[in-house]
C-alpha cells in the first residue's frame, strides 16, 4: 500500500492547478479518494467525525442490490433457456444471464460516470458518489434485451437533464434511475412493453418453443388472461419474465433487510408504501367490477416492480420527503397510486414507476406542510406565553 | 416532586480516555490568556498594553458595543503580549503571573444588595461574561431581565467532567451565595437541571434557591439549550440566561471574599493523556503544566473543551473562559487504503454500517480525520435522531444558507446554539460544517435584529 501511496503522491502535482493535467483534477481526486480515504483533518467544528462517508453509504445500497442482481442474472438465463426448451443447471443459467447483464451494467456506469466526471470538473467539485447506486439501478429496471445504445441514451438523459442541470447529486427532483426508465418507456415503447422484450433472445425470434409466452404477469393481468398467471409462490421467488432485478421479491426483501438493519434506507417509507398498496388493493377488491379488480390484494406485492420500487426507488433520500412524518405520507401515497394506476389505467400495465415519479414532484409539498405544522406549534407556544405574561 | 424529562434522541460517542476521579490539587501555570474569540460576536477594545501591570480583576479589554462589560485578568502580574490574527483581530491577551494581588470589590451579602448593585459588581469584576443568553448564546445584555435562569448540573459530552464529582469538591456556601445573587437578576425561576440517569445525590438537590428538574438521555441532554427547549422555551422577544455551574461558585466567591478568582476544577481527558484526572486551575491558565510529560508522543490535537464543540489550542495554549475540560486526541493526518470498503472493526459510527456496531460496549481511540470528503446533502432523517428538540435541522440549515431571516425565525433559530448541533455535524456523512452554519445564522440574526 505504501508504494501505491508514494506513486500517487508523485503523480499528484501534475493534476493540481497549474499542473500538466489540471483538466483531470476531479478525475484524479475521484480515483485517489477511491483508493485511500484522504488524510484531511477537521479544522473547525467537531474535532472528530463519524467513520461513515458518502462512499460507505452508497456501497451499502449497492450491497443491498446484490441479491436482486444475482437473482436477476440467474432468472435471465432461466427465462432464456425455458424459451428454447432447455432445462439449465443453476450455474448454467446464472452464467448465461450474467454475461447478458454485464454489458448493461458497464454501459450504464461508463456513460453515467463519464458525465459525472465532466460535470465535477466543470464545477470544480469532487466527484459525488450518487451514481454508484443509480448506475446499478438503471440496468436492474430495464428489460434484458434493451439495445445498448438506448440504454446509453437513457442514462445520459437521466444524468444530464435529471440531475446535473439541477446542480448534481443531492439536488435532483426525480429519481435518476426511474427517469432513465421513463425516458425509454415513452420514447421507445416497443422496447419497454409487450411480451417479447423480457426474455433474452425472444425479440430476435430464436427457436422459441411452443407454449412459452414471455409475457409478464402484469401484461397477462392487463389482457385479462387470468388462467396463465404464475402462482403466488413463483412470483414471490421471481422465476418469471420481467425487468432484470424486479422479479424476485425474496431477493428484494433481503436487500430491504440490509437497508433497514444498517439504517441507510428509511423503513418508514418501505413500510408505508406497502401499507398504501395494501389499502388500495383491498379497496379495489371490495369495489371490484372486473377480473383485474378481483385479483387478491396480496398478489400486487409480488407482481411487477412494486417491491423493487418500494425498497430501492421510493427510499432514495434525495427525491423522497425529507421530514419523518412526511415520509409516512409520501410512501403511503406511492403505494396507493401504484396500485390505482396499475389496475385502473388501461394504457400502462404497470404504475409503480409513474407513481414514484409523481410523488417525487409532491415530496417538497408534503414537507412544506409538515414544516408549517412545526412553525404553527412554535407560534402557538409563543402566543400562550404572551397571554400568561399579559394577565 | 421534581420533574423528570426523558429524552430518547441523541448519541453517546464512546471515546476512550475518561478522566479518573481523583483531584491532584492546585495547578499554577505562569501564563494566563483571555481570548476574545471565546465570546462569539464580541468586538473587543483593549484596556491594556504589553508591559502594563495588572491585578486579578483588572480589565484587559471591554465590549465595544456595551462598554460596561469588562473582561478582566484572572491573576496579578504583567501583560506580556497581545496575540493578533488576520486583519489585526485580537486573539488573546496574555498575562504573566506574579504575586497575589486582587482588586477588592468588597465583601457583601447578596441577599441585602439590590439587583443593580449585584450587576455592577459582576460587571466590574469580569464575572458578567459568565452569564450567557438564549437567543444567540452570547454574553447576556445587562439591560435585560430574563424570564428564567438555567444552570446545567451535568455534562453529557464525550469524556465530559463529572459535575457530581466537581460539586463534591466545591464550596457549597459559595454555590448558595452565587445562586442568591443570580436569583436577584431574574423575575422567574432558577432552573437547576440534574442528570436523570443517575441515582446518587448531590448537595445541589438541597439548595432552596433553585428549582430542580431531571433530564435523562444521551448527549446532548446535558446541553443547556436542549434543557431550555424542554423546560422553558425561548420564544421571539424572550430572553433566558444560563450560567456554568462552576461560575456560580465564582460569583459566590465574589461576594464572600470580595475578589475575582475564577477557579475551576478541570478534567484532563483523552486517549493520548497518560494520567487523566482532575485539577484545580484558574480560568485562562496555560495548559502546559497539565500536558508536559503527560501526553503520549505523536502528532496530537489539544482541545479546550470537548471533542464536539471545543476549540483547538496549541500544546501551550490557554483554557477557554467557559471550559472545564482539556482533551488530547491524535491527529488523523493519515490516508486509509480502501478505508470506506473495509469491514471496520475499529471504525466507530452512529450508523450500523461497520463491524464495530457488533461491539456495543467498546470504547475507541478516535482521531481528527474527516473520514471522507465534503459532499452535498444526500441522507435525510439522521440529524433528527441526534437532536432532541422539536426543530427540523435540515430545513434550518437550508434557511440559514439561503439567508432567509423569516424562515430562520420560524424554524427556531432563537433556541439553538452551535453546540446543540455538534452531533449532527459529527454524524453527517456529507461532512458539512454544520456548527459554522449555525453560528453564521445567529450572526445574521444579531445583525438584522439590532
Amino acid at each position: 500500500m505504501d508504494s501505491l501511496r508514494k506513486k500517487l503522491d508523485k503523480l499528484k502535482p501534475h493534476f493540481i492547478k497549474g499542473g500538466r493535467f489540471e483538466k483531470l483534477q476531479s478525475v484524479f481526486e475521484g480515483f485517489e479518494s477511491f483508493l485511500f480515504v484522504p488524510d484531511k483533518v477537521t479544522f473547525k467544528g467537531s474535532h472528530i467525525r463519524d467513520a461513515i462517508d458518502l462512499k460507505r453509504t452508497m456501497i451499502i445500497v449497492v450491497i443491498a442490490l446484490v441479491p436482486a442482481l444475482l437473482f436477476g442474472a440467474y432468472n435471465t438465463g432461466l427465462q432464456h433457456f425455458s424459451s428454447v426448451g432447455i432445462d439449465p443447471t443453476i450455474l448454467q443459467a446464472f452464467w448465461y444471464g450474467f454475461l447478458k447483464i454485464l454489458p448493461l451494467i458497464i454501459v450504464s456506469y461508463l456513460v453515467g460516470l463519464g458525465i459525472e466526471f465532466i460535470a465535477a470538473q466543470i464545477r470544480g467539485h469532487e466527484i459525488n458518489e450518487g451514481f454508484l447506486v443509480s448506475g446499478l439501478l438503471i440496468p436492474l429496471v430495464m428489460p434484458v434485451d434493451i439495445p445498448l445504445w438506448m440504454l446509453a441514451l437513457a442514462t445520459a438523459f437521466a444524468v444530464i437533464l435529471g440531475k446535473e442541470v439541477f446542480g448534481g447529486t443531492g439536488m435532483n427532483i426525480f429519481n435518476p434511475a426511474l427517469l432513465a426508465r421513463a425516458f425509454l418507456f415513452f420514447s421507445y415503447p416497443g422496447w419497454m412493453t409487450g411480451d417479447k422484450v423480457w426474455t433474452e433472445g425472444l425479440a430476435k425470434g430464436q427457436n422459441i418453443i411452443d407454449g412459452y409466452s414471455g409475457a409478464t404477469p402484469m401484461a397477462l393481468r392487463s389482457a385479462g388472461e387470468t388462467a396463465d398467471l404464475p402462482s403466488f409462490m413463483q412470483m414471490f421467488i421471481g422465476t418469471i419474465p420481467g425487468s432484470v432485478g424486479e422479479t424476485s421479491v425474496v431477493a428484494i426483501l433481503a436487500g430491504a433487510l440490509i437497508l433497514i438493519a444498517t439504517g441507510i434506507g428509511s423503513w418508514k417509507i418501505i413500510v408505508s408504501v406497502f401499507a398504501g398498496g395494501l389499502t388500495m388493493g383491498i379497496v379495489l377488491n371490495v369495489l371490484s367490477v372486473n377480473p383485474y379488480m378481483e385479483l387478491p390484494f396480496y398478489y400486487h406485492f409480488v407482481m411487477g416492480g412494486f417491491a423493487f420500487g418500494a425498497v430501492f426507488m421510493a427510499t432514495d433520500p434525495v427525491t423522497a420527503a425529507q421530514t419523518e412524518s412526511g415520509k409516512w405520507i409520501y410512501g403511503f401515497l406511492i403505494g396507493l397510486f401504484s396500485i390505482l394506476f396499475r389496475v385502473l389505467n388501461p394504457a400502462y400495465p404497470e404504475g409503480v414507476m409513474l407513481a414514484i415519479l409523481l410523488m417525487n414532484v409532491f415530496a417538497p409539498l408534503i414537507d412544506h406542510y409538515v414544516i408549517q405544522a412545526n412553525i404553527k406549534r412554535r407560534l402557538r407556544r409563543s402566543k400562550v406565553a404572551l397571554n400568561i405574561n399579559s394577565r | 416532586m421534581s420533574r423528570l424529562i426523558k429524552l430518547k434522541r441523541g448519541f453517546d460517542i464512546r471515546l476512550s480516555g475518561r478522566a479518573e476521579k481523583k483531584l491532584t490539587g492546585q495547578v499554577t501555570p505562569l501564563l494566563y490568556g483571555v481570548k476574545p474569540p471565546d465570546f462569539p460576536g464580541l468586538i473587543p477594545k483593549l484596556d491594556v498594553r504589553p508591559g502594563d501591570k495588572v491585578k486579578a480583576g483588572s480589565s484587559l479589554f471591554h465590549d465595544k458595543i456595551r462598554p460596561e462589560v469588562l473582561f478582566t485578568s484572572p491573576v496579578s502580574g504583567m501583560v506580556t503580549a497581545v496575540d493578533r490574527g488576520t486583519k489585526r483581530k485580537i486573539l488573546g491577551v496574555v498575562v504573566e503571573k506574579s504575586g497575589e494581588e486582587y482588586i477588592d470589590f468588597g465583601k457583601a451579602d447578596p441577599g441585602m444588595l439590590t439587583r443593580e448593585q449585584i450587576k455592577e459588581r459582576m460587571l466590574a469584576s469580569g464575572l458578567w461574561p459568565s452569564v450567557r443568553q438564549r437567543p444567540y448564546n452570547i454574553v447576556a445584555n445587562p439591560a435585560d431581565t430574563p424570564k428564567s435562569v438555567f444552570i446545567s448540573g451535568f455534562d453529557t459530552a464525550p469524556l465530559a467532567p463529572d459535575f457530581y464529582f466537581i460539586v463534591e469538591n466545591t464550596s457549597a456556601a459559595d454555590l448558595r451565595l452565587g445562586l442568591t445573587a443570580i436569583k436577584k437578576l431574574t423575575e422567574g425561576k432558577i432552573n437547576m437541571v440534574l442528570d436523570g440517569r443517575r441515582n446518587d445525590k448531590t448537595i445541589l438537590e438541597d439548595i432552596p434557591e433553585a428549582e430542580i428538574t431531571y433530564v435523562s438521555g444521551p448527549h446532548p441532554a446535558g446541553n443547556v439549550g436542549v434543557q431550555i427547549h424542554h423546560i422553558d422555551p425561548v420564544n421571539k422577544g424572550e430572553v433566558v440566561w444560563h450560567i456554568n455551574l462552576q461560575d456560580v461558585a465564582a460569583i459566590g466567591r465574589l461576594f464572600s471574599e470580595g475578589i475575582y478568582r475564577p477557579e475551576r476544577i478541570v478534567a484532563i481527558t483523552g486517549s493520548e493523556v497518560i494520567n487523566t484526572g482532575y485539577c484545580k486551575m484558574l480560568s485562562g491558565g496555560a495548559i502546559t503544566p497539565l500536558a508536559e510529560n503527560n501526553v503520549k508522543t505523536g502528532n496530537n490535537r489539544y482541545i479546550s473543551g470537548n471533542v464536539l464543540a471545543g476549540v483547538k489550542i496549541p500544546a501551550d495554549g490557554f483554557l477557554g473562559y467557559y471550559d472545564s475540560q482539556i482533551t488530547v486526541i491524535p491527529e488523523g493526518d493519515h490516508s486509509d487504503f480502501f478505508g470506506w470498503a473495509s469491514p471496520g472493526f475499529n471504525k466507530f459510527s452512529f450508523f450500523r454500517v461497520f463491524a464495530s456496531s457488533l461491539f456495543p460496549k467498546k470504547h475507541y481511540r478516535l482521531d481528527t480525520n474527516l473520514n471522507g470528503g465534503e459532499r452535498a446533502f444526500v441522507i435525510t432523517g439522521q440529524y433528527e435522531k441526534v437532536l432532541p428538540m422539536d426543530i427540523y435541522p435540515m430545513h434550518l440549515f437550508k434557511a440559514i444558507m439561503a439567508g432567509d431571516i423569516d424562515a430562520m425565525e420560524n424554524l427556531g433559530i432563537y433556541e439553538v446554539a452551535e453546540e446543540d448541533f455538534a452531533l449532527c455535524e459529527y454524524i453527517c456523512p456529507s461532512k458539512t460544517e454544520i456548527q459554522s452554519v449555525i453560528r453564521q445564522g445567529i450572526d445574521l440574526m444579531i445583525k438584522e435584529m439590532s
